[in-house]
């Protein structure tokens, strides 16, 4: 198909649509609003199921309701939002079932505000609601990635029975660029032997899908099951990009929005033959820690680039060690970095000559503190 | 086992609707005569292998363990959004909720009365022992005013705590609603209304005709502090007079039903 101009989230609602959604259950909030907006149209006049509900608990209790029959469903919505749904989503992860959540993050914390924000990070990658799981988290940082990542968050949610969140940012939800949709997929109803549908004609047993278990010997290998099955997508679903690590010195690390502003600064040190690389996570859950890992050791400097107060920045501490220095530049609260601001940040980390940071946040905070 | 009653003269048994589980309610709890009544009119039916319950958090929280049907497990008070989305995507099935009076009158009012008001098309059986049950006996949104619980222990105090909501009168408001009615498990002869209703409001749904709920005066012996005996009479004594029986939504298409 051709590249289209088209807009972040109508982008990631259609591209739900071609990869075979059959549900959708959401509730209106900026910047993810166009999302709900593309699928009230779009699924009716496919004779999908819509629903907009009457909040975001709600929503994603109508999501778990349609999970547990084994079609494909997903909701949307932004960080308040998405604080509300922690319940629905720790129930389905317990359950495990399978769904998916596009989360366009803005500035917080509380009611914060509308503007692009990574905030949530931690949210996203830890889990959120109460109880051990994890879900899978992917990070676009364009409007062709944001459609990609959709429609892959569906195959792998069903091919784990896990939760899976795009995780996008309030620049990828509202830019417009151009872009290509995937061709229309047929829907198709797998036949799953966990799937609530019935009995059915042929009365089969009866089937049971719950998050409790009562016993907690029982929970326990609950829990013991999903942390394997978290280890499976560990060793096969681990995804990044990387940009000019061959001969890299310096690595900059950075996802989604941050990551793309990042790689602009990036492209400039090398335009001047400074041997700067870029690690882009497209999954931050889970992270590339093995890769990091392995490059740390051959890096003078790590910088982590990120629109919040550094979340990313505590797994990258955990990969790096004390291999090299990290550094941290952030712009929380909703303010995108621009390219010279990373490009300064780079400088800073060339000439501080390999020096280990003890409290990288709190040396970019010191920072930031003297500017205001 | 050796069976006592000859097939031929056998009139009473476990409905086939039903596992072989045994249930885990006190003696004198009425959600088992909730329970079977379901089962009755879902075999009556002949639905029962296209149902679809869903449990709520509260006393019933195990019902997916009695019932033989497909059976999902809700969050407190969200069992009539999790029906939402099966029932969205699964229209020709029977779904169901069997909600207490906690789970929907307190934590679940939002998505009960949305549930409603949408006009979706499921049946909602809501058994109301003014009380909450499984955590102990605590004070719920329909304990009647003076009634002692474990959070209300010198008696509901209306200055303090305000009035019972009755959920039938506030759900018959709504256009969304088709049928709704209220009626008691304290003596076989409410029984036998009860079962007529819930027969009514599951064909409600299989016709379509859109949001279905019956609410079921119940007893808690256990956490009311009274004998089973005793119990019943105490919901024809104290409740029905704040909570009356009868039909309070009872839609055009619903009343030209002949069953």
């Amino acid at each position: 198909m051709a590249k289209e101009l088209i807009k972040g989230n109508v982008a990631m609602a259609e591209a739900a649509i071609r990869a075979g959604l059959e549900a959708y259950f959401g509730y209106p909030i900026t910047p993810q609003t166009e999302v709900l907006e593309h699928l009230a149209k779009r699924m009716p006049e496919l004779g999908r199921a819509f629903v907009q509900a009457e909040s975001e608990v709600a929503a994603i209790n109508m999501v778990y309701g349609a999970a547990c029959t084994g079609v494909r469903v997903m909701t949307s919505s932004s960080s308040p939002g998405v604080s509300l749904m922690q319940e629905g989503l720790s129930y389905i992860a317990g359950t495990e079932v399978p769904a998916v959540m596009i989360n366009v993050m803005r500035g917080g914390p509380g009611l914060g505000n509308i503007a692009p924000a990574q905030s949530d990070y931690h949210q996203a990658v830890r889990g959120g609601g109460h109880g051990d799981y994890h879900p899978i988290v992917l990070a676009p940082a364009s409007v062709q990635e944001a459609i990609d990542l959709t429609v892959l968050s569906f195959d792998l949610a069903e091919k784990y029975r896990n939760l899976v969140f795009v995780l996008a940012d309030g620049s990828v939800g509202q830019m417009m660029e151009p872009a290509e949709l995937p061709e229309m997929r047929p829907v198709v109803r797998q036949d799953y032997d966990w799937a609530i549908r019935g009995r059915g004609e042929n009365s089969r047993p009866k089937r049971i899908l719950t998050s409790i278990y009562i016993n907690p010997l029982d929970e326990e290998i609950a829990n013991l099951r999903m942390l394997n099955t978290w280890y499976q997508i560990k060793q096969n679903e681990i995804r990044f990009k990387e940009y000019y690590l061959d001969d890299a010195e310096y690595l900059v690390v950075g996802f989604g929005t941050a990551g793309r502003v990042a790689l602009s600064a990036v492209r400039k040190f090398r335009a001047n033959g400074v041997k700067v690389g870029l690690l882009r996570p497209i999954t931050v859950s889970p992270f590339p820690d093995e890769i990091l890992s392995l490059l740390a050791g051959r890096m003078k400097g790590i910088l982590v680039v990120e629109m919040s107060q550094g979340q990313m920045l505590d797994d990258v501490l955990i990969a790096v060690g004390r291999q090299s220095p990290v550094h941290f530049y952030g712009r929380p609260g909703g303010v995108v970095p621009f390219p010279e601001d990373v490009e300064r940040e780079i400088n800073r980390m060339i000439v501080s000559d390999s020096k280990l940071v003890t409290d990288p946040r709190k040396a970019w905070l010191d920072r930031a503190l003297a500017k205001i | 086992m050796v069976t006592l009653v000859k097939p031929e003269n056998m009139v009473f048994s476990r409905p086939q609707a039903f596992t072989e589980t045994s249930t885990h309610y006190c003696p004198g709890c009425t959600h088992g005569t909730a329970h079977r009544l379901i089962a009755e009119t879902l075999m009556e039916m002949n639905i029962v292998d296209r149902t679809i319950g869903v449990a709520p958090v509260g006393c019933s929280v195990f019902a997916y363990n009695y019932f033989d049907t497909d059976f999902v497990e809700a969050a407190h008070g969200r069992a009539p959004a999790m029906a939402t989305g099966i029932k969205r995507v699964l229209p020709d099935r029977c779904v169901f909720t069997y909600q207490g009076d906690g789970d929907l009158a307190s934590i679940g009012m939002a998505e009960i009365m949305h549930a409603a008001g949408r006009g979706e098309n499921i049946t909602v059986i809501f058994l109301n022992n003014a009380i909450y049950g499984m955590t102990g006996g605590q004070m719920a949104p329909t304990t009647l005013p003076g009634q002692r619980t474990t959070s209300s222990p010198n008696g509901r105090d209306v200055e303090l705590s305000g009035f019972p909501l009755r959920m039938s009168e506030m759900i018959a408001k709504m256009d969304g609603a088709s049928y709704v009615v209220r009626r008691s498990l304290h003596d076989p002869a409410n029984i036998r209304k009860a079962k007529k209703a819930i027969r009514t409001a599951f064909e409600t749904q299989m016709r379509g005709l859109g949001f279905s709920m019956v609410e079921l005066l119940s007893t808690c012996p256990t956490n009311w502090g009274i004998n089973p005996v005793d119990s019943c009479q105490w919901v024809e004594d104290h409740m029905i007079p704040v909570y009356p029986l009868g039909d309070y939504k009872i839609s055009l298409s619903v009343g030209d039903l002949r069953l």
